[in-house]
C-alpha cells in the first residue's frame, strides 16, 4: 500500500480504541486471577489450637494439625538438650538469626527455640519445599544420615537434616530452621497454638 | 478462496456429495496436503513410530480421562475414595483408570523417544526450528498436565509431590510466597488446590495440548519432515514435483504405522493387565495411602519421568553453588578473551557475569535449583540455534559425537535413577557431576559440535527395499 492512502486520522482512532479494548481486557483478566487467592473461608480457619502436653514421656512427640500444618510438641530429654550445645559449628544459623520475624518468636531465640528448655514447639514443615520431616531421635550412625548424628529429623524429600531444636545443618538444601508458631503455656500442662499475646 | 466447482448431475451420489462439500469445507484439499500427497521420506526407521504412538495415546488419556471424571469426586474428603469406587464399584473401571495410569507413563516414554529421535537426527535443525519448539511447548504443558493429574488420587504421593512443586514456586525471591499461595489458594495444599488442579487437568490444560498438537503437525506439514539421513527429500524432485525421494504418507506410512500401534498395543496392554502398578514405578506404593497433611512418607520420589529434573533439583546445594559460580567464571573469561565480539559486548558479558554471580552468592541455593531444574527442560527450546554442526543427522557426524550422545543418555538415566532414590553423599556428588554435564552438553554445544571430520552426506537418501 502507497503511503498517500494512508488515513491517518483513521489510524490515531485505530490505535486509541485497541489502546483502549487492550486495557479493558486486561482489566477482566484481575478478577478471573483474584479467584485464585483463598477464599475468606480459607483465611478464616486460623484460630489457635489448645493442646494438653501433660502426657508426653520425654523423648516423644505429639503432633497436632494448626492451620492444616503439622505442629510437633518435642519432650527433650537432658541428653538431647547437651547435645543441643555439641551440634552448633555444625549448623547453618545456630542463633536463629535468619528471617527471625517470619521464624523465631523473640521468646524462642536460644539454644533450644522454645520457652521452656525441656518442650521444642515448632512447624513440622521443612523449609526447602515444604515436606514434613521425619523423626530421628535415636542417637549414632544410621542409614541417610553421618556416624556423629546426635538426634534431631531428617527431611525424607532432599535430605536436609535438623537438630533437636529445629535448627538446620550446613550445605544442605534446607535455607532455614524450623519455624516455632506463636505459642503460650495456659498453665503448665496446656499449651496454646498459634497465639502469643498474653505471654 | 476457490471457485465454485459445478459436477455432472450424472456424477455418482457420493461424488455430488463430496463436491458439495468441497464448495463448501476444504476437504479434498485438507486430506490430499496431509495424507495423500504429504510425502514422506521413504527412510523412516523404527524411531519414526513415535510420532503417531504420541498421538495414540493422546486419544486414549482424553478417552479415558472422560470416562474417569463422570465418577471422580475433585473434593479433598471425596477424592480418594471416588478413585478405589471407580477401582472396585464401578463396572470395568479398574480398566478405564489403569488405561489412563499406565498411558501417563506411555506418554512419557513415546514422548523421550520422539524427542530422543529429533536430536539424533538434527530434526530441530532449518527450517524444522517451529515445528520443535512447538514439541518443546507439548513436553511443558505434558509436564503440568502429568504433575496436575497426579494430584488429583489424593494419596500421599500426590499430596506431598505437589506439596514440594508448588513451593518450588515459594523459592523465587520476592514474589515467589505470594505466587506459592495463588497456586495453591490456601495455605497448604487443600480442597481449593484439588479442586483447581482438576480443572487444569481435565479442560485448560487439555485444550492447549490439543492446539499445540495442531500447530505442531501444521509446521510439519509446511517444512515436510526429517529422516535418519538428514537429508532434505525435496532437492531431488520428479516430473510432476514430487519428491524422488519420499511416498505419500497414505497409504504407505498409515499402513506401516498400523505395526507400530499394534507393537506398543501388545505392551502396553500387557502392563495394564499384568504390572498397571509396574512394580511402584508408574503408581507409587505409598499413593494407595490417603493424603495426610502431618506426615511426610518416609521416602518420597517423583514419578520415574520427573526424576532426572529433581535429581538436578537435589544437586543444588550450598556446595554446588560455588562449582556454579566457578563455571560462571570460565564462561565470562572465555567469553571476554576468546569471543569474536565488540569490546561492548564483552564488557556485557563481564558485567552480567559480575551480576549473575552477586545474585548467586545472595539468594539460597533453593532457588538457583529450581532455576536448575526448570532450566534444564526450557534449555531444549534452544537447541536449533546451539548446534552449529555442518550436517543435520548424527550418521553423517563425527564418530566421538555418537558416543557424547550416548554419554549423554547415559547420563539422563543414571539422574533419573538418582532421582528415585533417598538422598545420599554419594548420590548428590554423582548428580551433581550430571547436572553439570547436563548443562555442558548444550551450553557447549555451539563450540563442541563444529569440532571433528563430518563425514561425506549422499545425494540421496540411503534405502533399501524390503
Amino acid at each position: 500500500m502507497s503511503e498517500t492512502t494512508v488515513d491517518n486520522g483513521k489510524r490515531t482512532w485505530l490505535i486509541a480504541t485497541g489502546c483502549a479494548g487492550a486495557v479493558g481486557g486486561a482489566a477482566v483478566a484481575v478478577p478471573f486471577i483474584s479467584t485464585f487467592s483463598p477464599s475468606e473461608r480459607a483465611k478464616a480457619a486460623g484460630a489457635a489450637v489448645e493442646v494438653d502436653i501433660s502426657a508426653i514421656k520425654p523423648g516423644e512427640k505429639l503432633t497436632v494439625e494448626w492451620r492444616g500444618k503439622p505442629v510437633w510438641v518435642v519432650r527433650r530429654t537432658p541428653e538431647q538438650l547437651e547435645a543441643l550445645k555439641k551440634v552448633e559449628v555444625q549448623l547453618a544459623d545456630p542463633e536463629s538469626k535468619r528471617n527471625p520475624n517470619e521464624l523465631t518468636p523473640a521468646y524462642a531465640r536460644n539454644q533450644g527455640r522454645s520457652i521452656k528448655p525441656e518442650f521444642f514447639v515448632g512447624v513440622g514443615i521443612c523449609s526447602h519445599l515444604g515436606c514434613s520431616p521425619s523423626d530421628k531421635f535415636q542417637m549414632g550412625p544410621q542409614a541417610s544420615l553421618p556416624d556423629d548424628w546426635q538426634g534431631g529429623f531428617f527431611c525424607p524429600c532432599h535430605g536436609s537434616t535438623f537438630d533437636m531444636a529445629g535448627r538446620v545443618y550446613k550445605n544442605k538444601p534446607a535455607p532455614d530452621n524450623l519455624e516455632v508458631p506463636p505459642h503460650m503455656y495456659l498453665s503448665d500442662s496446656r499449651l496454646l497454638i498459634g497465639e502469643d499475646k498474653k505471654a | 478462496m476457490a471457485d465454485f466447482k459445478e459436477i455432472s448431475p450424472n456424477a455418482p451420489l457420493a461424488e455430488k456429495a463430496l463436491n458439495w462439500v468441497d464448495n463448501r469445507f476444504p476437504l479434498s484439499k485438507l486430506y490430499k496436503e496431509h495424507l495423500s500427497e504429504y510425502y514422506a521420506p521413504k527412510n523412516f526407521n523404527f524411531l519414526y513410530f513415535f510420532g503417531v504412538l504420541s498421538m495414540l495415546v493422546l486419544v486414549i488419556q482424553i478417552l479415558t480421562g472422560i470416562f474417569l471424571t463422570m465418577h471422580y469426586k475433585p473434593d479433598a474428603a471425596l477424592a480418594f475414595a471416588s478413585v478405589e469406587y471407580i477401582m472396585r464399584d464401578v463396572p470395568w473401571g479398574w480398566l478405564i483408570r489403569y488405561m489412563h495410569s499406565t498411558g501417563a507413563s506411555a506418554f512419557f516414554v513415546v514422548v523421550y523417544m520422539h524427542m530422543f529421535r529429533g536430536l539424533i537426527y538434527g530434526s530441530y535443525r532449518k527450517p524444522r526450528e517451529l515445528v520443535w519448539l512447538f514439541g518443546c511447548a507439548i513436553f511443558l504443558a505434558l509436564m503440568g498436565e502429568a504433575f496436575m493429574g497426579y494430584l488429583l488420587p489424593w494419596g500421599q504421593m500426590s499430596y506431598w509431590g505437589a506439596q514440594v512443586i508448588v513451593n518450588l514456586f515459594s523459592a523465587i525471591p520476592f514474589i515467589g510466597p505470594d505466587l506459592a499461595l495463588l497456586i495453591r489458594g490456601d495455605y497448604v495444599v487443600g480442597d481449593a488446590t484439588l479442586n483447581r488442579f482438576f480443572a487444569f487437568h481435565v479442560i485448560a490444560v487439555p485444550l492447549v495440548l490439543l492446539g499445540l498438537v495442531v500447530a505442531h503437525i501444521i509446521a510439519l506439514h509446511e517444512v515436510g519432515s526429517n529422516n535418519p539421513d538428514g537429508i532434505e527429500i525435496k532437492a531431488h524432485k520428479d516430473a510432476n514435483g514430487k519428491p524422488l525421494d519420499g511416498i505419500p504418507f497414505h497409504p504407505y506410512y498409515t499402513v506401516h504405522d498400523i505395526m507400530g500401534v499394534m507393537g506398543f498395543l501388545l505392551v502396553f496392554t500387557a502392563i495394564i493387565f499384568f504390572a498397571p502398578e509396574f512394580g511402584g514405578y508408574f503408581l507409587e506404593y505409598n499413593n494407595f495411602i490417603p493424603a495426610d497433611p502431618l506426615k511426610t512418607p518416609l521416602h518420597i520420589a517423583p514419578v520415574w519421568y520427573f526424576t532426572p529434573y529433581y535429581s538436578m533439583l537435589r544437586a543444588i546445594t550450598n556446595e554446588m553453588m560455588y562449582a556454579l559460580i566457578v563455571c560462571v567464571i570460565a564462561a565470562a573469561y572465555l567469553g571476554a578473551t576468546r569471543a569474536a565480539i565488540s569490546s561492548i559486548l564483552k564488557a556485557a558479558i563481564i558485567g552480567g557475569a559480575l551480576l549473575l554471580m552477586g545474585l548467586m552468592l545472595a539468594i539460597d541455593a533453593k532457588f538457583w535449583g529450581v532455576v536448575v531444574m526448570g532450566g534444564s527442560v526450557i534449555i531444549l527450546f534452544f537447541l536449533p540455534w546451539l548446534d552449529h554442526c555442518e550436517v543435520k543427522s548424527i550418521r553423517f557426524k563425527p564418530t566421538w559425537h555418537t558416543y557424547l550422545y550416548a554419554v549423554f543418555v547415559i547420563n539422563f538415566f543414571v539422574l533419573g535413577y538418582l532421582g528415585i532414590k533417598p538422598p545420599s553423599q554419594i548420590n548428590e556428588r554423582i548428580s551433581q557431576v550430571g547436572t553439570l554435564f547436563y548443562f555442558g552438553f548444550f551450553l557447549l554445544m555451539p563450540w563442541w559440535s563444529r569440532l571433528g571430520e563430518t563425514k561425506p552426506v549422499p545425494d540421496r537418501v540411503n534405502f533399501v527395499a524390503h
